[in-house]
């Protein structure tokens, strides 16, 4: 399909990328594409500009601190986080990662560009959030850093403003961490999603049942206990083609049962 | 200092042969390969990042080339299905397909085979279930995938 015309710059350092980002309202940060060209191609997006991302070292790489956290590059793919040994810290992150898509989409999709989109349905925003994710975002004003509890805003929508870019995901060390999901055929779109970590309490993290993902503390990481935990929500997803309102809420609990049981054993 | 630009002078090596053009930011890597180099072998099936019938190797890794556009593979290498035969002579993969008749209408095939040999190359002797984990990016609607399957399996072997 032939997109709308666009610019493009591939600028080779952090410091260029923002200031390409920062001089246009309608430039965007172009990182594995995998989305944001398809939402080119449905005019429901239409960038004026791409910064493409590729070219800059610095938003690669997953390091391991000598405290068991790791440091993610933005620009990570899917594929380098299932094959890292580095990331096995926290093997869920190879896990899911390796659930999302097909080969094709693991290869070019990155970890930076599913947690910008923001879609409820993507597998990585509830993983981060039950891990504790910290992200860090460079603008020209300098890095700051926020927890994945404040980076969600909406949908298609995070704490990253115009001009800024993530530049670095870090995990903190942990113990047992679960994630399931109810999706469109094997490893397809989320229609429903839980991650858990269990670290002395637990953390849940609902995906797909709301704009951003729900973050619950069960008291403790019993069946009921959860299963509780998720009614107390009142959660009211939306009800669409693949399920109902009342489904997802189903769904919800249930997944939520089967993280927590994954994250402790 | 890079600056933004509505076209760009790329540099692509297709199965071996380097090509100079200026391109549209706009246009797809699909399209640079069919419509400005005029190799038709890779499919455009959905146009949307489901078929897979677009797929190439650009440096070495399986993509979809509808899910990315030809500035993005400046510098790159790229095999297609164009690139598999030596000459005359079929590939071990290609002659698997025609072995076990894992063509109908053929739509599909050089998305299958491109990631087929992907798999192949990183895991010459793959489980079923890694073979069907391979092709899952790729939608065969004349729903041949056993035969496909098979293919793969005996090029495996």
């Amino acid at each position: 399909m032939l997109l709308r015309e666009v610019g493009y710059a591939r600028p080779g350092s952090l410091g260029e990328a923002i200031e390409l980002l920062a001089a246009d309202d309608g430039a965007r940060a172009l990182a594995g594409g995998q989305t944001l060209i398809n939402v080119m191609k449905a005019r429901a997006g239409s960038p004026d500009a791409l910064v493409d991302l590729a070219g800059i070292e610095e938003l690669r790489g997953i390091e391991l601190g000598a405290d068991g956290t790791l440091e993610i590059g933005a620009m990570t793919t899917y594929t380098e986080l299932v094959a890292s040994g580095e990331a096995r810290a926290r093997p869920i992150i190879g896990e899911v990662c390796a659930q999302i898509a097909d080969v094709q989409v693991r290869n070019r999709g990155t970890i930076g560009g599913n947690l910008c989109t923001s879609d409820p349905t993507n597998h990585l925003p509830p993983l981060m959030a039950a891990l504790g994710a910290r992200m860090t975002i460079q603008g020209a004003g300098g890095e700051r850093t926020v927890p994945a509890s404040e980076f969600f805003l909406g949908v298609y929508m995070t704490a990253v403003a115009p001009g800024e870019l993530l530049t670095k995901i870090t995990v903190p060390a942990g113990r047992g961490d679960g994630f399931a999901a109810v999706t469109l055929g094997v490893e397809g779109t989320c229609i429903a999603s839980a991650a858990a970590s269990v670290d002395g309490g637990v953390t849940i993290a609902l995906g797909c049942v709301d704009a951003i993902p729900v973050v619950l503390q069960p008291a403790s990481t019993d069946d009921d206990a959860v299963r509780e935990a998720v009614r107390e929500a009142n959660l009211d997803p939306p009800s669409d083609v693949h399920a109902s309102s009342e489904y997802r809420t189903h769904l919800a609990e249930v997944l939520a049962v089967r993280a927590v049981n994954q994250a402790r054993s | 200092m890079s600056t933004v630009t509505n076209s760009r002078s790329i540099s692509v090596t297709i199965n071996g042969t380097t090509y100079e053009r200026e391109v549209e930011a706009r246009k797809l890597l699909i399209h640079f390969i069919r419509d400005d180099l005029d190799q038709t072998g890779s499919h455009i099936g959905c146009d949307t990042g489901n078929c897979g019938a677009c797929s190439v190797i650009v440096d070495g890794s399986l993509v979809k080339s509808c899910m990315m556009l030809a500035v993005q593979a400046d510098g790159a290498t790229i095999e297609t299905v164009e690139g598999l035969a030596d000459g005359e002579e079929l590939s071990k993969l290609q002659q698997a397909f025609k072995d076990h008749h894992a063509l109908q209408c053929g739509y599909c095939t050089p998305g299958m085979l491109m990631s087929a040999t992907a798999l192949l190359r990183e895991n010459p002797h793959p489980s079923e279930h890694e073979i069907k984990k391979a092709i899952q990016g790729n939608i065969c609607r004349c729903t041949g995938y056993w035969n496909i399957f098979a293919a793969v399996k005996a090029a495996s072997e």
